[in-house]
């Protein structure tokens, strides 16, 4: 049985895979670096109906600024709205709307899997074809580290899952807009109106 | 210049012009109320923290200055949580400052604590908890600048018992330094000449005149905008005053209980030039049947309500009276000015047509068991001075308070729109006229209203507030009973009250107020002209109205506004 991770993180959809389609929006988030910001964002989300997706927060190289990548599923609010609401707060500074065809994108998994004898060398196959990490070596498992794109993380689950998951976590992307090479749009920037 | 956390956060209260505190002290908050003895400001002790809430707002609505209250942790921060919300869905400025537990004992659930920063978080616009004194100063200038910038609203300071005690250097910012919020004033000078473009090839234009008119002091750019294109204003519930009722363009209240001619003409406009409005769903009936074949011009300080339910044509982010006088300088010249107004005589004359068939109405000679209570509020508004200031609480009485009061001022008006909090009135009345001591302030209560604040009548008498109270007793929830009898079938569930149970006079004489009862038509002048004498302690007026009057017009919960039901006096029909 697949141990899902944070609720936030819906990890086996139907069919395995993220339903990651138009309905899914990056917004990568600068707040100010205080204590309770998370709680302000998080409530605004749940108070409006909004749903997330998936969430990631860390310390920027500024440390009075935090950023927030936040998975926004469309489907419960217009994007416009959800990003004026969130400008509302007073701690956050800029928002940049990244849209997923514009993004790189980055997201952790680990996952322990059964590795008995005769599956460990599929599996370690796997690693080697997918560029995942080893983590943990125990009598009958393995604990393994991939980083890379949500769908390919998505893959890597679909298919070490057949040699039986044991616990699986995922970080939550973090994304950047794409570096402008004169023709991608890029990440559409909100500081705040001013 | 070293001073105690408490001095400071008194000290940088008198740097911001406070002059006056709505509070009650307690544990936690002690020692700022200490320093309050020796301070300039007035402190009035309410007798249940919720009045103070709704007194900071009373006077932050009729003065435009944030109101201030302050109260102890725990169950009276818990108190204050209807006012920050009510304050927070009117957008009216508020600072409230509450006592916290020592911060060595947050999150233990020490006596008296509460996560009154995470209760509070989605009622205000911001909230603070302070952890070393030294922030006070900062905090307090950044808590003013918020809740009087951009759309007003409330805001919360907690402060914990050590903070107050702890020693800090005084010093004083020269300025607010928020990176996160830079409002939006000036509009789009490109919108602005689209819109002017738009108003003037519009044929069937209406002004929608929200409550941000008011909070941006807007209401003389708006008279002369009205009457340089002669386009018909409709004033909402949070609006009314902000264009005079008395004027020859406005229409009254539009919404669930306006007029015809306001409901009607918003309806068959083909444009709404939407002013500090936010198309409430009270105003808006059933959304797809509202305005069909309306434009909107939108303008807004908080960009976050254009397009949130009905999209925008022009939406326009800014302070409204200043983009009130640019659009009238962008009609005046500029692109749009080659082109001439379009013709509104049609319109006019159409809207007059609607006035004189269907002007509001109430079957003045009835025979109903009570007085009218139409009829109580048309004589009191002739027959108090002009300029007066009206409060109100929440039902059937809010209503008929709105629509039958004469609104020709801005400011004037003091009522709980966005929430609809009952209980508001009388601690509401009791603010506004500690904000305008020059202003006779009256408030219409409800019955179950007055009951659920009436004890702020003992700080009136105590602190010589000398408000008055226009008590309509229906004996009734009466709003509630009016839905169970239109829409279940007058199957009443728990809205009978009684008349005289609480005896209101009696109830009011050991309050230390003037009270009267007046139970027939020919009384009710009288008692409003002895009321309107009394200048050194308040009154209480009870009128035994009609329990079965009911607010008309009304447009059915979730019908369109073209439903809208005229009322008996019509015959039932329209
Ligand atoms: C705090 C609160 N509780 C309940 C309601 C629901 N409610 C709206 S109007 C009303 C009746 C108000 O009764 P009363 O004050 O007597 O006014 P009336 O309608 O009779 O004029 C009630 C219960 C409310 N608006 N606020
Ligand atoms: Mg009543």
């Amino acid at each position: 049985m697949t141990n899902i991770g944070p609720s936030i993180v819906p990890m086996s959809l139907p069919g395995g895979r993220s339903s990651r389609g138009v309905s899914l929006h990056v917004l990568s988030v600068l707040v100010e670096n205080r204590a309770g910001v998370l709680a302000r964002v998080a409530q605004l989300f749940s108070r409006r109906g909004y749903n997330i997706y998936s969430l990631a927060v860390a310390p920027t190289d500024d440390e009075r600024f935090s950023r927030l990548t936040v998975v926004v599923d469309l489907e419960s609010a217009p994007l416009e709205q959800i990003t004026k609401q969130l400008h509302k707060l007073i701690n956050v500074i800029k928002i940049t709307e990244i849209d997923p065809v514009d993004a790189v994108e980055q997201e952790l998994l680990l996952a322990v899997v059964a590795a008995d004898v005769s599956s460990r060398g599929q599996i370690l196959e796997l690693v080697g074809i997918f560029g995942a990490k080893v983590l943990d070596v125990g009598l009958e498992r393995l604990t393994l580290a991939l980083a890379d794109t949500p769908e390919k993380l998505d893959d890597f689950t679909e298919l070490i899952k057949v040699f039986g998951l044991i616990e699986v976590q995922r970080s939550g992307r973090v994304a950047l807009a794409k570096l402008n090479r004169g023709g991608g749009r890029g990440g559409i920037s909100r500081g705040k109106a001013s | 210049m070293k001073l105690t956390g408490a001095q400071a956060l008194i000290k940088s209260l008198e740097m911001q012009g406070v002059e006056v505190i709505f509070g009650l002290p307690g544990g936690a908050i002690l020692p700022v109320y200490d320093p309050i003895i020796d301070s300039p400001i007035r402190h009035i002790l309410v007798r249940h923290e919720q009045g103070a809430g709704h007194m900071a707002e009373g006077y932050a609505q009729v003065t435009n200055r944030p109101g201030v209250a302050m109260v102890t942790s725990g169950p009276a921060a818990t108190n204050i949580v209807t006012p920050l919300a009510n304050a927070y869905m009117d957008s009216t400025p508020m600072v409230v400052i509450t006592g916290q537990v020592a911060t060595s004992s947050i999150g233990t659930d020490a006596f008296q604590e509460a996560d009154t920063t995470g209760i509070t978080m989605s009622i205000t616009k911001h909230n603070w908890l302070i952890t070393d004194a030294a922030e006070i100063p900062e905090v307090v200038a950044e808590a003013f600048h918020v809740a009087t910038n951009g759309r007003p609203g409330p805001v919360l300071i907690d402060v914990p018992k050590d903070v107050s005690n702890q020693m800090m250097d005084w010093y004083w910012p020269d300025a607010v330094d928020l990176p996160g919020f830079k409002p939006t004033t000036k509009g789009h000078p490109r919108s602005i000449q689209a819109a002017a473009r738009m108003i003037k090839e519009a044929r069937r234009p209406v002004l929608y005149v929200g409550g941000g008119v008011i909070r941006a002091g807007a209401s003389r750019a708006l008279l002369t905008l009205a009457e340089k294109t002669g386009i018909p204003v409709v004033t909402t519930l949070m609006a009314r005053g902000a264009f005079p009722d008395s004027h020859p363009l406005c229409l009254g209240m539009p919404g669930m209980h306006g007029n015809y001619s306001a409901v009607t003409a918003m309806q068959k406009s083909d444009l709404l030039v939407t002013l500090g409005a936010r198309f409430d769903d009270r105003v808006t009936g059933k959304l797809s049947g509202f305005a069909p074949e309306a434009k909107v011009i939108h303008v807004d300080i908080d960009p976050a309500e254009l397009s949130k339910i009905r999209h925008a044509d022009i939406p326009i982010v800014g302070d409204v009276r200043s983009v009130i006088e640019d659009l009238i300088e962008a009609l005046d010249k500029g692109e749009a000015g080659e082109m001439v107004q379009a013709d509104l005589a049609p319109w006019i004359s159409r809207i007059r047509e609607w006035q004189k068939l269907y002007p509001l109405s109430y079957d003045r000679d009835g025979s109903g068991n009570g007085l009218k209570p139409q009829y109580v509020i048309e004589t009191l508004s002739s027959l108090t001075p002009e300029g007066s200031i009206l409060a109100s609480g929440v039902g059937q009485h809010q209503m008929w308070a709105s629509q039958y009061w004469r609104f020709d001022h801005p400011n004037a008006w003091v009522n709980s729109g966005g929430l609809g909090t009952m209980g508001y009135a009388v601690p509401a009345s009791i603010g506004a006229k500690v904000g305008r001591p020059d202003k006779v302030v009256w408030a219409v209560d409800g019955d179950g209203c007055f009951q659920m604040t009436a004890q702020e009548l003992v700080t009136a008498s105590a602190e010589r507030i000398p408000v008055k109270i226009a008590l309509l007793n229906n004996a009734y929830l009466g709003m509630v009973r009016q839905w169970q009898e239109m829409f279940y079938d007058q199957r009443y569930s728990e809205v009978y009250l009684s008349p005289d149970l609480p005896d209101y006079v009696k109830w009011a004489e050991a309050m230390g107020c003037v009270a009267l009862r007046v139970e027939a038509p020919e009384e009710v002048a009288p008692a409003i002209e002895k009321a309107n004498d009394i200048n050194d302690r308040p009154v209480v007026i009870e009128f035994r109205i009609d329990s079965g009057e009911k607010v008309y017009p009304m447009v059915p919960a979730g019908a369109s506004n073209d439903e809208i039901v005229l009322g008996p006096s019509y015959g039932g029909a329209r």
